[in-house]
């Protein structure tokens, strides 16, 4: 008995950390909820950047000839907009979501691995800083052999062969320089974050369920997060390997994608795309279930086929995985492959229309309370309708072969994903603003909020269309004057600064209410799941009392019951149940033990970055450095004893 | 106050000049002069595409007419009012739900069946077509005429009414052949063949342009199509084949012909008479370079004016460019550009 205390005092470096306040508090947390508000606001940190990099593009593009940036300026902005708005903006939101709500809403005390989810966060982070710290550390310049009029600047010292980094365009021998390099191994980072995550929420999905609480009951958003970590967990591998493969193309010579070692650039393209098309039903899903929740609850009535929804959104994730040469419709692919995959892409269609057909259903006969979660929620299938529709248009693929490369697909991308998944997003934080903060949002800006960005987006993206029909090629640093683009380009670059005061307005709104807003009460929305069981703003231990499930929307069927009519009646004894979950919630009945918080998730983390710069600048030294902080991560973190059993210990003496 | 405002409006409608100008900057900007505008075929493949699109356009516009008119309907009649009592608990409705999904693979299927028809209708190779190889590099596209022995860049001309096949690879990254009014893209891959069918109704000048991002200048990797009518082909292939001239002694283009020999030019571009290398060379073959009214990948004008500007400092004009500035001096850029000029 001995023996084995002073071994785990021996192997155990620190203490594990006590502080919950300040920023130990933050960087030691294992709290899911403490993670998903870093998630949070670090992904609406990088929205900011990747925002005011689009507003660099729209100057660069609002005139014809224009030359307020240079080719390799641009080329950067553009690279890098996509990749921090994908990598860096809406995954990590959407993981802002997952790492609140999951538990909350299956009723659990944190997510299976709470050390791991730790470690999915500061991964994630020191991925989005490696990425970054190409503006400092990265050069990029001409293909060899090429020349350049001036120097790169730092803003163009930054990977610049799109976020796509087609082959064999971002070789070595045509992006020379370490720019390509960082976004190779920072994305490799990014993915070992997400694949963290996606077995962490699988895990804790099938196993941390609340008594009562199947299958079937679950929450759409819940079944949303559960698809959309089976998408992460088969879909990054891909990635993984053929990121591995560019970074030993570019640093140690091997040719899996150059034709002069035999190797094939299309088979990046397919591998690219393997992992992209699931990749934008992981944008896309986590925000079909907030609007899936968000809808029911202001519109009063249960989700319309609830059953179809979950598994429309599940055959939309399988149909996810056959359809990615829909991306390359006009490379080198057989007539055969573009027709298989024309209509697998219509195939997809059909799921998705099932979604948007029962939304409508939802709210049909409801009672509409037209509150700024559910104005975006609305706002959400608007815009997805018509990126859905644009969507149908590039399954016909000669058609497609049109409008891909252009500004068409621009266009129907970001209806899609700012229109689809940005809008849900949005509504999200609004819906979820006072579990969180336990104050409520201003409704009046958020209101003025929601119509600003409406106008901004549609003035942005919907000229878009007409630009790429009118031959608007994507990526392009400049047009000439002669094919008489330039109107529409104007207007296209007012729609995108009208779109960042809505942004400005949201912040404001956002940062008065956390501190100044009026106090929220428990279930403000009247909802109908179980996060709403507890008090705002959750407490630590989120349940006092491990909760019960009974129904689909558990929540509501405590408040209402239906009349022999059909409609909803409020218990007499719904208020009463609120005044009473809002006093258990605050006052657990015995003691509850809360996963300890922990160093070395951080420090394992910590060390990949310098792996990452061991492998772009070939150095042994730095290569230590960071085996040294995995090390120390890794058996820190296995050695560590839980505080209760320490404290038994001491006890025992 | 609204009787102001709608003052104002109805003054700024009743403004003749305010209406032309509007009318103007809505109708040029989205109807007329628009180059390279997909939605304008000029010749049968280019048309066949087009009429698959407009057709789901329109079948897309029904969709949207429905569901936001549903959306917008729904909103109006059940917005919360101060009398609306709870609503009915819908939970589902299995036939409707059916009837949602059927009815959008029966409108899918029939969009399916005319694009899987068409795919193989655009792909299959045409009888009797000219066959021409496209060779995309950063960031000009060469062309060369097997059947006629020539090789040119930047202007691909064709004759019209005839089917033509183009053969195409990449000599470095990916780029994209695309001439709107003519078919679709179609990539440049290094390493393998991709082909392209082009068609014109009628003797035009098309544009065309890199569609796939291929690095610094890939925007500025522009292209021509040019139809003649048959007899016109036949005049410029001919005008083509041969080979360049020697300028008359003492005249400014004789000097020109010099710099071209000296400077450094030859390390990349072809002259045929003057400088004949046998193989390819990185650079476009200048033999007939003052015929081209566009240069530098199509991304300038030939006139003397740019053209210095290209020869001065190629990389200003196309950053990353493979072509080297060499400190030519104003002298030398004058009669090089007489002497390219006359290279007709």
């Amino acid at each position: 008995m001995n023996e084995t205390k002073s071994q785990k005092e021996l192997l155990t470096i620190f203490k594990r950390p006590s502080s919950t306040t300040g920023i130990w508090s933050w960087i030691t947390t294992v709290d899911h909820k403490k993670i998903g508000i870093m998630y949070g606001y670090a992904a609406f940190f990088f929205l900011l950047i990747g925002g005011l990099e689009a507003l660099i593009l729209r100057i660069q593009l609002s005139q014809p000839d224009n030359n307020f940036l240079s080719a390799a300026e641009y080329n950067a902005m553009f690279t890098m907009h996509g990749t921090t708005m994908v990598f860096l903006v809406i995954m990590p939101l959407s993981a802002a979501f997952f790492n609140y709500l999951l538990p909350l809403q299956i009723g659990a005390r944190d997510v299976a691995f709470p050390r791991l989810n730790a470690l999915s966060y500061w991964l994630w982070i020191f991925g989005g800083i490696f990425l970054y710290s190409t503006f400092i550390f990265g050069t990029a310049g001409a293909p060899q052999g090429g020349y350049l009029a001036e120097e790169i600047g730092w803003l163009g010292n930054a990977p610049n062969g799109g976020w796509f980094g087609y082959q064999p365009n971002a070789a070595f021998k045509y992006s020379p320089g370490t720019a390509m390099d960082y976004w190779a191994l920072g994305l490799q980072i990014l993915g070992i974050s997400s694949l963290v995550s996606a077995f962490n929420f699988i895990t804790t999905i099938l196993n941390m369920r609340a008594k009562g609480m199947r299958f079937m009951r679950m929450p759409v958003f819940t079944w949303m997060t559960f698809a959309v970590a089976f998408l992460l967990a088969f879909s990054l591998p891909i990635i993984a390997i053929a990121l591995f493969f560019v970074t030993f193309d570019r640093q140690f010579g091997t040719t899996f994608f150059l034709t002069e070692g035999g190797g094939d650039p299309v088979l990046w393209q397919h591998l690219f795309w393997l992992f992209g098309h699931p990749e934008v039903y992981i944008l896309i899903l986590p925000a079909f279930g907030i609007v899936s929740e968000i809808l029911p609850t202001f519109s009063r009535k249960p989700l319309f086929g609830y059953a179809a929804i979950v598994f429309a959104g599940f055959g939309i994730a399988f149909i996810g995985f056959g359809v990615w040469a829909h991306h390359m419709f006009a490379s080198a692919i057989s007539p055969v492959a573009q027709a298989g995959f024309g209509l697998s892409t219509m195939v997809i269609a059909v799921p998705t229309g099932v979604k948007i057909f029962n939304w409508l259903g939802t709210i049909w006969g409801g009672k509409l309370s037209l509150k700024t979660p559910m104005l975006f929620s609305l706002g959400f299938i608007a815009m997805f309708v018509i990126g859905g529709l644009s969507g149908v248009t590039h399954s016909v693929v000669p058609a497609d072969t049109q409008q891909t490369d252009t500004y068409y697909i621009v266009a129907h991308f970001h209806y899609v994903l700012f229109g689809g998944a940005m809008f849900g997003i949005f509504a999200g934080l609004y819906y979820w603003f006072p579990k969180v903060w336990g104050r409520m949002y201003n409704e009046t800006l958020g209101q003025l909020h929601f119509w600003l960005m409406l106008i901004g987006f549609n003035l942005t993206f919907g000229p878009m269309h007409w630009l790429g029909l009118q031959g608007q090629i994507r990526r392009t640093w400049v047009y000439a004057e002669e094919t008489n683009l330039g109107f529409w380009n104007l207007i296209v670059t007012i729609g995108a600064f009208i779109i960042a005061v809505s942004i400005l307005i949201f912040m404001a709104n956002w940062i008065f209410s956390k501190r100044k807003g009026p106090t929220a009460p428990m279930d403000p929305w009247d909802a109908r799941t179980i996060e709403w069981t507890m008090p705002s703003p959750t407490p630590v231990w989120n349940f006092s009392t491990p909760p019960e499930i009974e129904s689909l929307d558990d929540f509501w069927h405590r408040k209402y019951d239906e009349g022999s009519d059909g409609r909803a009646i409020r218990k007499d004894t719904a208020d009463q149940l609120i005044v009473q979950l809002e006093e258990d919630g605050l006052n657990p009945k015995e003691h509850i033990e809360l996963p300890n918080p922990s160093y070395f998730p951080f420090i394992l983390a910590s060390g990949l970055p310098f792996l990452g710069y061991a492998i772009i600048y070939k150095s042994i030294g730095l290569a230590g450095l960071g085996l040294v902080l995995l090390l120390i991560g890794g058996f820190g973190w296995a050695l560590e004893p839980i505080e209760e059993e320490l404290l038994e210990d001491k006890k025992d003496e | 106050m609204k009787y102001r405002i709608k003052k104002m409006i109805n003054l700024f409608l009743s403004n003749k000049k305010i209406n032309i100008a509007l009318f103007a900057a809505f109708f040029t900007s989205c109807i007329e002069n628009a180059p390279l505008d997909s939605l304008s075929p000029e010749g049968p493949y280019a048309r066949t595409i087009d009429a698959l699109f407009w057709r789901t356009f329109w079948i897309a516009v029904v969709i949207f007419v429905i569901v936001q008119g549903a959306l917008l309907l729904a909103v109006i009649i059940y917005r919360e009012k101060p009398d609306t009592p709870e609503p009915k608990q819908i939970h589902g409705n299995v036939k409707l739900e059916l009837l949602w999904t059927i009815i959008p693979v029966l409108i899918l299927a029939s969009i399916a069946v005319p694009t899987v028809r068409t795919i193989f209708e655009l792909a299959k190779e045409p009888e009797d077509a000219m066959k021409i190889e496209v060779v995309g590099h950063q960031w000009w596209f060469e062309y060369k005429y097997p059947d006629h022995g020539i090789t040119t860049a930047n202007i691909l001309v064709i004759p019209e009414k005839t089917p033509i096949r183009l053969e195409m690879w990449s000599n470095d990254v990916m780029h994209n052949f695309w001439v709107p009014k003519l078919n679709g893209k179609r990539y440049l891959v290094p390493g393998q063949l991709t082909y392209l069918n082009l068609l014109a109704d009628n003797p035009d000048e098309f544009w065309a342009q890199c569609g796939e991002y291929c690095g610094l200048s890939h925007s500025k990797m522009r292209a021509r199509v040019i139809s003649l009518s048959k007899d016109e082909f036949n005049e410029w292939v001919e005008n083509e084949k041969r080979s360049a001239e020697k300028p008359e002694e003492g005249t400014l283009a004789a000097k020109g012909e010099q710099v071209y020999l000296n400077a450094g030019c030859t390390q990349c571009h072809i002259i045929n008479g003057v400088w004949d290398v046998q193989g390819d060379r990185v650079a476009p073959n200048l033999t007939h370079v003052g015929s081209r009214h566009v240069l530098g990948g199509a991304s300038f004008n030939n006139n003397p004016d740019d053209l210095a500007q290209w020869l001065a400092n190629p990389a200003a004009v196309k950053p990353g460019t493979f072509m080297p500035n060499l400190e030519l001096t104003e002298e030398e850029i004058l009669a090089l550009i007489e002497y390219l000029g006359s290279l007709k």
